[in-house]
Formats: structure tokens, sequence, C-alpha cells
């Protein structure tokens, strides 16, 4: 896709997207909320209005017009709100105006979200205040665009969100050390942010391949199997066969350089053959990968235990000292009461320190030549031929330096949840991490970590959104619509960040100053 | 006659079944520049692709002063000093002008990076100005220049050029000539060019071959060329000034 300077594109997208209804044309305006609110139900029909059900003896459909008919007229009167106050309103509104009822709706749905959280308890306060956020945030934003764009600015929001690498990443990562001891931080949380550590991590080790040498990879995934079945093999049956069962304690801190370095193997023998494939054919190539992967483990019975999977996995040692609620343990050992949290909370660490490992080794790759070779590859392979790079080289060990830290992931995940088995390793988790490197800004190391936090953080929420039970039908599951919250997450950015919440790029050379080159200031060759 | 440095004998290179180069013979010595003209399809940059190996010839040889290089993987053609800037500039778009400048000293041992740097800033002024701008919002001219200081970063003892031209303003098609020229007399680069602008090339041009349909149907010095009326009517009227 070729975009243009960031001012223009800015422009240029709202002309795309505001409907060409002229002003005071109430003709037009009736026909386009008829198409919006048709299109509205052809969308809503099927996904929402009809539910089929097993019961007893065969499949029933069950229909819900009402809920259609609810869905339908929050987006007609949305759009016809957006055609009043944005696109078509009279010249007396201004964009102030419309910023201040942006600021004052948010204003007012987070304190309905917060009543409604905290004092009254009452799920119509939740559901109130999410949807006065949402609309207030909507307001408030496109309304400064609006006025930035007027100025010929890039938007406030591209930039409260530049510099974020900056400043932000310090603070998450001095948020993400003193977690656990933060006060009311529970143990919900920490195994939350223990999942999103994981997918940032996974995120970092696909930014790797994805973002810095440009190959798209659709079956990371099978990395990760690969060293989450390295430690659980080798955990369970190998060690203690080869060395007695005194190693048991120590298996995750052996094995996991060990699944970390098969794991690059299982790297080098997808990238050998897909060395001459780019774009889609290397997309098909990988997503089959992953599959193969994922195959073999469920049919190679006597080695993976198939389908069942492996269970009883050794959690993880302090160091050979395990969470155990005895005079051996490690509560006891540093004269501390027991509390099973203590296992978790070291779970926390063991995840940062290995995502904060990636980081580092990935950063300072970027500064050495196979780093600034994998840029260069991304962005022209026959002149990096031309230049004397070894492109076979480079490569492979882009693929198996991505596959190995998805390989550590792998043996945390195992260790973590105790249990292995194929159910875990299915396309949609490579989907997730793609997207998760896709929406951060391909190569932002910040921007995976907030892409993380969004998208795991709106897959969790719905699982905790109780309110939205109470406002919609009988029987509605908040947990059935996760990946629509993605989605919405997923549209959201893709609206405001057309290219990721993080696109600038720090070179990696400087000779005097130091100064960032913008991605919003180029024109990408390619997308 | 001075040593050769590049020898090539009976190419023929294909493009699955179309056969694009069809027995080249040609050389180019020590301390000299020779340019390659002919029409659109000709094969001028099938044969500067063929130097480098990609793609491969099926016949003939390519020796490289002492060695032949018929063989060599590509990378190492650049490391025994043979440095291309490819048609269509082919600069990377979004990594900055220094970057650019960095991945063409990959091959070269970093203790002369900050020599050859400053060399490269001296001769393209304009690029130490944009050293931090990204590669893809520089101006044509501005592009091509870093494709060949890209391209003289590798340290390479033959510079093959592929029209630098392409695109550009008259003044800075002037311009990158000179420094052409300059490069050649003042540090004895050897460079190969190719040109579809004939009549600046053959007048810069110690020595000049024309390629037709994949052969070599002409060749001699730049001004014998300049001076023959076939030359004249196939590549120059209407085109010189
Ligand atoms: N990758 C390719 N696959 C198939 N045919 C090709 C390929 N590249 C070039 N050709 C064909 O080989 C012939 C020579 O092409 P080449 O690019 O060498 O021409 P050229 O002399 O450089 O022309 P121009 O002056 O337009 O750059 C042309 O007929 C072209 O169509
Ligand atoms: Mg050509």
């Amino acid at each position: 896709m070729a975009l243009a300077p960031q001012p223009t594109q800015q422009g240029g997208a709202r002309t795309a997207q505001t409907p060409t209804v002229p002003k005071g044309d109430q003709k037009r305006l009736l026909i386009d909320l008829l198409l919006t609110g048709l299109i509205a139900s052809a969308i809503f029909g099927p996904i929402v209005g009809m539910n089929a059900t097993a019961p007893q003896g065969g499949l029933v459909l069950e229909y819900r017009w009402a809920a259609v008919l609810w869905l339908v007229g929050i987006v007609v009167v949305g759009r016809l709100l957006l055609h009043l106050l944005v696109w078509n309103r009279p010249d007396w509104v201004k964009p102030i105006h419309i910023k201040r009822l942006g600021a004052g709706l948010a204003g007012l749905g987070l304190v309905s979200l917060l009543l409604g959280l905290f004092v009254v308890k009452a799920p119509w306060f939740d559901a109130a205040g999410v949807f006065g956020l949402i609309a207030g945030a909507w307001f408030y934003i496109s309304s400064s665009n609006e006025t930035a764009a007027e100025r010929g600015a890039p938007s406030p929001l591209a930039n409260a969100i530049e510099p974020l690498g900056k400043y932000v990443g310090v603070a998450l990562l001095l948020i993400a050390i003193a977690l656990p001891f933060i006060p009311g931080v529970d143990r919900r949380i920490v195994d939350l942010a223990i999942l999103m550590l994981t997918y940032v991590m996974l995120g970092w080790g696909l930014n790797i391949v994805v973002g810095l040498a440009g190959l798209l990879d659709l079956g990371y995934v099978a990395f990760y199997a690969v060293g989450a079945y390295a430690y659980a093999l080798l955990s369970t049956i190998y060690f203690p066969l080869w060395f007695g069962d005194g190693i048991t304690p120590w298996a995750f801190w052996l094995v996991l350089p060990l699944a970390g370095l098969f794991a690059a193997c299982w790297g080098l023998i997808l990238g050998f053959p897909v060395l001459r494939l780019r774009g889609d054919y290397l997309a098909i190539v990988t997503l089959a990968f992953g599959e193969i992967i994922r195959l073999i483990l469920i049919n190679w019975y006597d080695f993976t235990g198939g389908p069942n999977g492996i269970s009883d996995v050794p959690r993880p040692s302090f160091f050979g000292i395990p969470f155990t609620n005895d005079e051996n343990g490690f509560a006891a050992t540093f004269g501390l009461t027991y509390s099973p949290l203590q296992r978790i909370i070291f779970l926390y660490y063991v995840i940062l320190m290995l995502a904060l490992i990636t980081n580092f080794v990935t950063m300072r790759l970027r500064k050495l030549p196979i780093g600034r070779a994998w840029e260069a590859l991304r962005e022209d392979e026959i002149a990096c031929r031309s230049l004397g790079i070894n492109t076979t080289n480079t490569k492979l060990t882009a693929f198996a330096i991505g596959a190995m830290f998805g390989g550590f992931a792998g043996s945390f995940f195992a260790t973590r949840q105790g249990f292995v088995s194929p159910e875990s390793f299915v396309f949609m988790e490579s989907a997730i991490i793609l997207a998760i490197v896709v929406l951060g800004g391909l190569g932002s190391q910040i921007g995976v970590v907030v892409a993380a936090i969004v998208v795991i953080g709106a897959f969790e929420l719905f699982r905790e959104l109780n309110f939205l039970k109470a406002i919609m039908w009988e029987g509605f599951d908040p947990t059935q619509y996760r990946m629509l919250a993605v989605g919405v997450a997923m549209v959201l950015i893709m609206r405001w960040r057309p290219r990721g919440l993080v696109t600038k790029r720090d070179p990696s050379i400087y000779l005097k100053e130091k100064k960032a080159v913008s991605a919003d200031l180029v024109a990408q060759g390619h997308g | 006659m001075a040593s050769p440095l590049l020898t090539i004998r009976g190419v023929e290179t294909f493009y699955g079944k179309i056969q694009a180069l069809k027995g080249i013979d040609l050389d180019v010595n020590e301390g000299e520049i020779v340019t390659l003209i002919g029409s659109n399809g000709a094969g001028k940059s099938t044969l500067m692709m063929t130097i480098c190996g990609t793609p491969r010839c099926r016949t003939g040889s390519i020796r490289f002063g002492e060695a032949d290089i018929t063989q060599t993987p590509t990378h190492e053609i650049i490391r025994l000093g043979i440095a291309q800037s490819p048609e269509g500039r082919r600069i990377f778009p979004r990594m900055s002008v220094l970057e650019n400048l960095q991945m063409g000293a990959a091959v070269t041992d970093p203790k002369y990076f900050d020599e050859d740097l400053a060399r490269a800033f001296k001769t393209f002024p304009i690029l130490e100005k944009r050293q931090s701008q990204r590669g893809g919002t520089l101006s044509g001219g501005e592009q091509q220049m870093l494709a060949i200081a890209r391209a003289l970063m590798a340290r390479p003892r033959l510079l093959l050029l592929d029209e630098p031209s392409l695109g550009l303003a008259p003044l800075i098609v002037k311009q990158i000539f000179e420094v052409i020229r300059e490069l050649n007399a003042k540090q004895g680069l050897t460079v190969f060019l190719v040109e579809q602008n004939a009549f600046h090339a053959l007048k810069l041009a110690h020595r000049a071959y024309v390629m037709v349909n994949g052969r070599i149907t002409m060749s001699g010095t730049g001004s014998q060329l300049l001076a023959s009326p076939e030359i004249r009517a196939a590549y120059l009227e209407g085109g010189a000034h």
C-alpha cells in the first residue's frame, strides 16, 4: 500500500471515510442511514439474531430479533450523531464543542462505571459507563484530530503515542517489577500479568522474524509447542530416567536452554525449504508447518501422549528449593509463612526476566551487523545480495533466533500449566501473536507490549464483564464474544493508527545528534 | 594496454526458456570507464546481474582479476571487490541514509568505516545533511547519489552502475557523471556503466560496447562510437544535447 505523508494521509483517510452527503441534504442523509441500517442488520442478523441450540432431540434455531433491533438502532442513531456532530454538522457547532462533549461523555462514563463497580453494583451503570467512555473517547479524539488536521499538524493522538517508547517503556518496566507487591494485587491479577508477559515475549520473538526480517510467519506457535513438549518430555520421562529423580527440581533451568536449542533447530528446519519464498507463499508454508507440528503431536501417541497430552509436568522450583508447605519448602527455608502465591510470584518474575532477556537481545542484535542485515532484507532482498550479504544465512538466523525465544516461552508455559496438550498450540495462537506484533507496529518493541496488554486484556475482560449479561438477553455469555471484543479493539486501532500503535523507528546508528526518523514522514514502499 | 580486470567470454543467460544473453564477450581493464549502451530489453541489466551471479549464466565464463567467478556465490563475489548500484537504485526506504551507507560497508573491515563515510560525504555533501532522514524520503537524485555512495562503501575495485541517470533532471545527470569521472581519475576506480543516456555516457567512457538483442554488435572508444553514423541514428538523434 502506498501511503501519502502523514498530514495529507490523515486528511485523506477522513475524506475516504466521510460519506459524500452534502450539508443539509436530508434525502441523501436518509439514504445513508437506511444503508447503514441495512448493512447493520445484514451483519447482526445472522450473528446475533439466530442462535442454534441443540436441546434433546435435534437442532433448534432460536431467533432473537429484539436484540438485533436494539443493535441496529444503536448503529443507526450513532451514525446519525456522527453526521450531525462530526461529518455534516451545522456551522455553529465548532470542533471545540464536540471535544468538550466527548470529554464530558467520557467523564460521565467513568463516574458511572466506577459507581457501578464499587458503589451501586448495578450492571446498568457499568454498561452506560463503558459506552459513555467509548463514545466520549471517539468524539474527543476525532474532533481533536480534526483541529490538528486543519492546522496541518499531525494528530494529537499520534503526538501522544509517539513518545511512548521513551517514557512509557520505563514506566511499564517499573510497574512490572513492582507489580506483585502493589497493594490490592491479588492472584488473579498476577496470573493475568503472567499471561500478558508470555504473549509479550512471544510477540518479541515473532517480531524478530516478522517485524525485523520481514518474513511473514503464520506458524510461530509450532516453536512454542516444541519448547513446551521439550520441557514436558524431558522433565517427566527422560531426565528422571537418565539422571534419577533428584534432578527434577532443577529440570526447568536445565531444560530451558535445551528447549531454546530444539526450537531453534526446528526454526532452521522450517527455514530451509522456505528460503526462496516471500510474502503470501511464505505465509502459507509457515501456516502448514504450524499445523504439521500439531498433527504430529496428536498422532505420535507413543512419544507425545497424543491428544491426552502430558500431565504432571514438574512445577518450577526456586533454584532447587520447591514451593511446598513443608520444612524443605521455599517458605520454611527463608523463614516466611507459606502461601501458594509465592510460587505464582516466582513464576511472574521468571517470565518477566525471560521477556526482558528477549527484548535486550533483540535490541542488541538490531545494532549488530546481523540485525541490520535483517532489516535490510525486509526492505530489499536484491539490494542486500548486491551488497554482499549472505541472504541465506541472514534468513536462517532470523528463523532460528525467533524460534528460540518461542521455545523458551514454551518451556515456561509447560511448567506454569503443569500440563501440555496439542489443544494449546492451535493456529489461533499464532494468529493472536501475529496480531499483537502487527497491531503494535511492525518492528516496534514497546508497541508489542502495548498491543499484548490491549489484546489479552480485551480477551480476559470479557470473562469478567458480567454487566453485559444483565443488559443483554437471557443466557448471554460474555466469554463467547471475546473474539468480537478483540476484533473491535483491532478495528479501533486500525482506524486511528493504520500502521500499528507505535510507528516510530529509531535508527540503529547516529553520528552527531540523536534524531528519530518518524514513519509518518515516509511513503512506505510495501505494507 | 592495461591488464584486464573483468573478462567475460561467451556468456549466455536464460530466463526459463527465454535467452536474454546470446554469447557476450566483453573486457573491462583496470582504471577504465567502460559503458554499455543499447535499447530497452537488450539485456544490459541482465549482463550486470549475471556478473554478480544472479541469474547465473548457462554457458561461458566470467573472470575477475585472477579469479574465475562464474560459479562463485553472489555474496562472495561482492567480497572480491565488485560493487553494484542496481537498476532502479534499490536503496532501503525505511532505513536512514546513514544506515544505508552502513549496509554498503557490510563486507569491509569496520575500521575503515569512518574514513569511507567521510569520503562519501565529501563526494556527496547533500547526504551528510540528510544523514538521519529515511532513504525513502530522499528525492530521486539524492537516492541515486545514496545508491552510488552505498556501493562505494564496499571499497570496490570495480563499480557496476546500472542507469545512474534514470529519471533525473539533466543538471543532476551532469553532476553524477562528473562524480563518476572524478572517482575514476582521482581514485583510479574502474567503472562499468550501463546507460540510456548514450551521448553523456559515450563522452565520459574510455571504451564502449553496444548491445542489441542479447549480442554485442559494436565496440570501440567512446569518441569512435560517438562519431559512428549508425550510433548517431539509433541512439543519439533527437536525444543529443
Ligand atoms: N526476471 C526475468 N524473467 C524473465 N525475463 C526477463 C527477466 N528479466 C529480464 N527479462 C527479459 O530479458 C530481456 C533483457 O532484459 P534486461 O532487463 O536485461 O534489459 P535492459 O537492456 O536492461 O533494458 P532497459 O534498458 O529497459 O533496462 C528482456 O526481454 C526482458 O523481458
Ligand atoms: Mg536495464
